[in-house]
């Protein structure tokens, strides 16, 4: 071996110390800068990644509220929330999940189509993900299901909420029903609450459900989760409660309603009873009707053919949404129009020759004979037209419609409701602006008995006879409080109108039931304190030519249904004091006196007594046919209210 | 040097030599090792299965093995440089070339307790290799071109061969190694400066490179560089590494959310938790305080290496001593940088502390060789 010389030695030690420490002090300056780095990111910057950490290990899930429940005004359930149970499945708790499912499906009815959902929901989604297998599920199924955990690894049964309407179809058309949210929900609502966002939400589709959704529906909890990388949920880190949506107590009377809808059958009809002080709807008939119970779970593609194929309209609510030439039940407004017009009085006669020529149109009676001379009471009274068609010419179409607006027709009246129809009291500037035509004396002649152009709802008429009989602005409520808190009452203010004016109108119309020649005699009341004052209507749906009035009007029963007058009668009572107002309306039901008079009677009477009338309250040849009416009606009675759930 | 030159009196022998030794390097060694313990048992959710109760066993062996090698005399060591320099590159070539036929893609050969990567032991044995090279060579000649060429080449040989694997980070750990020992050797500074400017001219060629058929690197490979430039750019993807490291290492603060409450590390969003990203673990638990203490253990390793060759007389115990030294900074120094976003992803462990047997054990043996330089320097008769 070769040594190296001294001064080699020395030159290399000098060397190695000198680049040693050029190298150690680039290795600090190194290690300088990830210090100072390491300051930054942990000291200056840690808040920002802080809050980064947390986004990323907290994920917030919602929890969804109680909805609000909906009662009767005297404290009956309409719309509650009911525990329903599911069964969900845990893919990776499972094991085998074929197995598992063939021996789920010894125990419980799967259905295929849902179950094929699941199984590709399944795979889509992560394997701690619970996975629905079948909703709404039977208890005893799930107590199967429980028992037999043990063999069901990952199996689980969940509770769930979903609305219930106990009373089915009597209040379809008034508390509507919920639904799970569509993606036109979305779009419609503006700034969506995250709820909806939820799978299997449900939200108000249609009537109170819908249009009281914000109150019902409450707000939503959140509960604070750790999750790790994979989104599986750690443990929980806080919870708040959510608040529950209010609960809503309506001015219906569920037994009323009952008994309304009950009483209108399969007519294609509608009722309604609004009480005469406080504007308190107190039923809302709409018939036929349907459950919208069916369109909780989602409704089968037969079932919902079925409603929308109905020429009946089941899903309509007519009592709100039908807008109906009123007929003869608008002659009360042309008269209080003409006598507040002053160039009218009660006493003033017309000349009823069963027509009437204007402009070179002929304007017929019903009566093709006509009235003869005939006063205010007796034109009520007996309904004649000519009268009428000489007060439209007399005081024109305007007062006519300002007095309509007055009483309640062609103005939208504020509930919450699906499709409010406003109705129409015809102008000559609204002629102009949406038909682009001038108007003609006739139309003025047609409008004065509530044909051409009138149009209104039956709660519109009713809120009119209320207005009648009691001379205020009486307007609909049908939210009677919303929790425990009192709504405004829909008492109003006086119309204004001359009292004088008011009672002869009351009067002609207490005639039309109560006097031998009026055209709803035979639909009187006998009790003496319950006397009801009403006004029958038949409105046309077609015109009459000159041909068929020659060789005589074809009756009712002769034309095919859709061609049938509409009948309607309103009415209000008792006389004396009044208390209530009912509206009647049967979609081409015929004559009003013969079809639409008894409805509103018997609908009066239960609305009076609360129940079922005596006998005694009928005149005496209607009795036998009343009993047996009676009978066949309480049938469809709901049952008591079992759980005894009154609280509003 | 050879073994004429030591004093046999002054020099330790037999059982002595443990006396000797550079006991504040080992004992900071097994400290920092220790803090890989801890946060090992950490990331496992608080159980040393299955990380922890392995790395302390290899720990074992591999401080085992670092006595072992200090007690043979350093001139044992000098003179097997070269063979274990050949017997690396050899296993180097074999993973290569029987690893792609008949271990799929594995880089590693099995020894049992330990799997061995032939490239983890080149990284000792170059700096080995270099230091007896140097050693040999006279001073006026280590600047000469012909001679330059030589440690070029045994430099190159292991990082193509690496590179081919291919493992970027261990081949930049190789080239800056070995450039440090040609530094630490007195090679001219000319060399070092045309060195850059090259560096500097192929980094450029190999960004023209992309895309065309004559591409350097791998698409993965420019990938991570891509995500090192702008991490946001790709945060579920690529960027998702280092996005996840900074918000767990950011998310320390001065003292960190306490041994075991790391969220980001415990809920699975940091990737590689237990081996490359496990600093960011110890960041995010101990916070500023932690990391800095642990910045400052391998400071002073690094110091009490440097203190150790500086005073060796001996001209290969030096430069094996700064070598070593030199490597373990760069292990630690480009982990830091990448898990704090300094540099791109290139799979470099934190030595001592990531999980991971042949890095720590071949790292220990390093030390050994070290230990040895330190145990048997010559001493002058006073």
């Amino acid at each position: 071996m070769r040594r190296p010389r001294p001064q080699d030695r020395l030159e290399s030690s000098r060397k190695i110390t000198r680049r040693g420490l050029i190298l150690a002090a680039g290795q600090l300056g190194v290690m300088g800068v990830l210090g100072f780095r390491m300051r930054y990111m942990q000291v200056d910057q840690a808040d920002e990644f802080r809050l980064l950490a947390e986004e990323n290990r907290v994920n917030i899930r919602l929890i969804p509220p109680a909805r609000g429940e909906i009662f009767d005004r005297n404290g009956r359930i309409l719309a509650r929330n009911e525990q329903t149970y599911r069964i969900v499945m845990v893919r990776e708790d499972a094991g085998d999940v074929d197995a598992v499912i063939a021996r789920l499906s010894r125990l419980v009815e799967l259905d295929p189509d849902e179950l094929e959902k699941a199984m590709t929901e399944m795979k889509r989604s992560a394997p701690f993900l619970p996975i629905t297998l079948a909703d709404r599920v039977a208890w005893e199924d799930i107590s199967r299901v429980a028992v037999n955990a043990p063999a069901l690894p990952g199996v689980t049964p969940e509770v769930g909420f979903s609305r219930v309407y106990p009373l089915a179809a009597d209040l379809a058309h008034v508390v509507g029903y919920v639904g799970p949210v569509s993606d036109y929900d979305l779009n419609r609502i503006e700034d969506p609450d995250q709820l909806l966002r939820i799978p299997r939400f449900q939200i108000g589709k249609v009537g109170i459900e819908a249009k009281m959704e914000s109150q019902l529906r409450g707000k939503a909890g959140a509960r604070r989760l750790e999750v790790n990388a994979t989104g599986r949920v750690m443990r929980e880190l806080s919870r708040r409660e959510g608040l529950e949506g209010a609960n809503l107590q309506l001015t219906i009377d569920h037994r009323l309603q009952n008994y309304v809808q009950a009483r209108l059958g399969e007519d294609s009809a509608s009722a309604v009873v609004i009480d005469c002080e406080t504007g308190d709807l107190l039923a809302l008939a709409s018939s036929p009707s349907f459950d919208p119970n069916l369109f909780v779970s989602g409704i089968s593609v037969a079932d919902y053919k079925g409603l929308t194929e109905n020429p009946y309209r089941p899903l309509a609510a007519k009592s709100v949404q039908g807008a109906y030439p009123p007929g003869s039940t608008f002659k009360m407004v042309t008269a209080l129009a003409a006598l507040e017009s002053g160039l009218i009085k009660p006493d003033d006669t017309q000349y009823c020759p069963g027509y009437l020529e204007v402009s070179d149109r002929r304007f017929h009676c019903w009566k093709r004979g006509g009235h003869g001379h005939v006063d205010l009471e007796q034109s009520l009274r007996e309904s004649c037209d000519v009268y009428y068609y000489e007060l439209a010419l007399e005081i024109g179409i305007e007062r006519i419609s300002e007095m309509a607006r007055r009483l309640g027709i062609g103005v939208r009246h504020d509930i919450p409701l699906s499709a409010v129809a406003q109705g129409l009291a015809p102008t000559k500037a609204w002629k102009q602006q949406v038909r682009g035509e001038d108007w003609l004396i006739g139309d003025s002649v047609n409008s004065a008995i509530g044909q051409g152009f009138v149009l209104a709802s039956p709660m519109q008429l009713a809120v009119m006879t209320a207005r009648i009989a009691t001379g205020r602005a009486v307007s609909p409520r049908i939210i009677k409080s919303i929790d425990a808190v009192e709504q405004p009452s829909g008492a109003g203010a006086s119309l204004g109108l001359n009292e004088n004016n008011l009672r002869q109108v009351r009067k002609a119309m207490f005639q039309v039931s109560n006097n031998r020649r009026g055209t709803a005699y035979s639909n009187r009341i006998a009790e003496d304190t319950m006397r009801m004052a009403g006004k029958t209507g038949t409105s046309q749906v077609r015109n009459i030519t000159a041909a068929e009035r020659a060789r005589g009007v074809s009756s009712n029963d002769q034309l095919p249904w859709d061609r049938r007058d509409h009948a309607l009668f309103v009415d209000f009572a008792p006389y004396d004091a009044p208390r209530i107002a009912v509206a009647v309306v049967v979609e081409h039901g015929g004559g009003g006196s013969t079809t639409a008079a008894p409805i509103a009677r018997d609908v009066t009477l239960q609305a009076l007594y609360g129940d079922d009338p005596p006998l005694s309250a009928y005149p005496s040849k209607d009795r036998g046919r009343i009993r047996a009416q009676q009978e066949r009606l309480r049938e469809l009675r709901p049952p008591e209210d079992v759980n005894g759930k009154s609280r509003a | 040097m050879s073994y004429l030159e030591y004093s046999v009196q002054a020099t330790p022998s037999g059982f002595r030599k443990i006396l000797y030794l550079n006991w504040p390097l080992a004992l900071l060694l097994t400290a920092v090792a220790c803090v890989g313990f801890l946060m090992l048992y950490s990331v496992a959710g608080g159980s040393f299965s299955p990380w922890s109760e392995a790395q302390i066993k290899r720990f074992l062996i591999g401080f085992s093995l670092m006595i072992t090698v200090a007690m043979v005399p350093i001139w044992f060591w000098r003179n097997v440089s070269g063979v274990a320099y050949l017997g690396a590159l050899a296993m180097l070539l074999a993973v290569e070339f029987f690893g792609a036929i008949g271990m799929g893609a594995q880089r590693w050969i099995d020894l049992g307790f330990v799997r061995l990567q032939p490239s983890e032991l080149m990284k000792v044995t170059l700096v080995m290799l270099l230091a007896a090279y140097y050693d040999w060579l006279p001073l006026r000649r280590v600047s000469h071109p012909l001679w330059v060429a030589v440690p070029v080449l045994i430099i190159l040989a292991p990082t193509a061969l690496v590179l081919g694997q291919p493992d970027l980070g261990t081949a930049i750990l190789l080239m800056a190694g070995g450039g440090a020992m040609m530094f630490f050797a007195g090679v001219h500074w000319a060399y070092f400066a045309a060195v850059l400017a090259a560096a500097g001219g192929l980094v450029t060629a190999v960004f023209q490179s992309r895309g065309t058929d004559w591409q350097m690197l791998q698409d993965y490979q420019f990938r991570r560089i891509d995500t090192f430039l702008d991490p946001s750019n790709d945060p579920l993807g690529a960027g998702y590494h280092i996005t996840q490291s900074k918000i767990a290492l950011g998310s320390g603060g001065w003292t960190g959310r306490g041994f075991m409450q790391g969220t980001q590390s415990r809920l699975n969003f940091l990737p590689e938790k237990h081996t490359d990203f496990i600093f960011t673990t110890l960041a995010e638990e101990f916070g500023f305080v932690g990391a800095g203490a642990l910045l400052v253990l391998y400071a002073l390793i690094i110091a009490f290496c440097l203190h150790s060759a500086l005073t060796n007389a001996s001209r290969y115990g030096s430069l094996v001593t700064l070598g070593m030294a030199m490597t373990f900074f760069l292990f630690f120094a480009v982990n830091m940088s990448m898990v704090m976003g300094l540099a791109p992803v290139v799979g470099v462990p934190l030595p001592l502390v990531s999980y991971g047997g042949s890095a720590m054990v071949v790292l220990l043996i390093g030390f050994g060789v070290a230990q040895s330089a330190h145990v048997h320097r010559p001493r002058s008769r006073r």
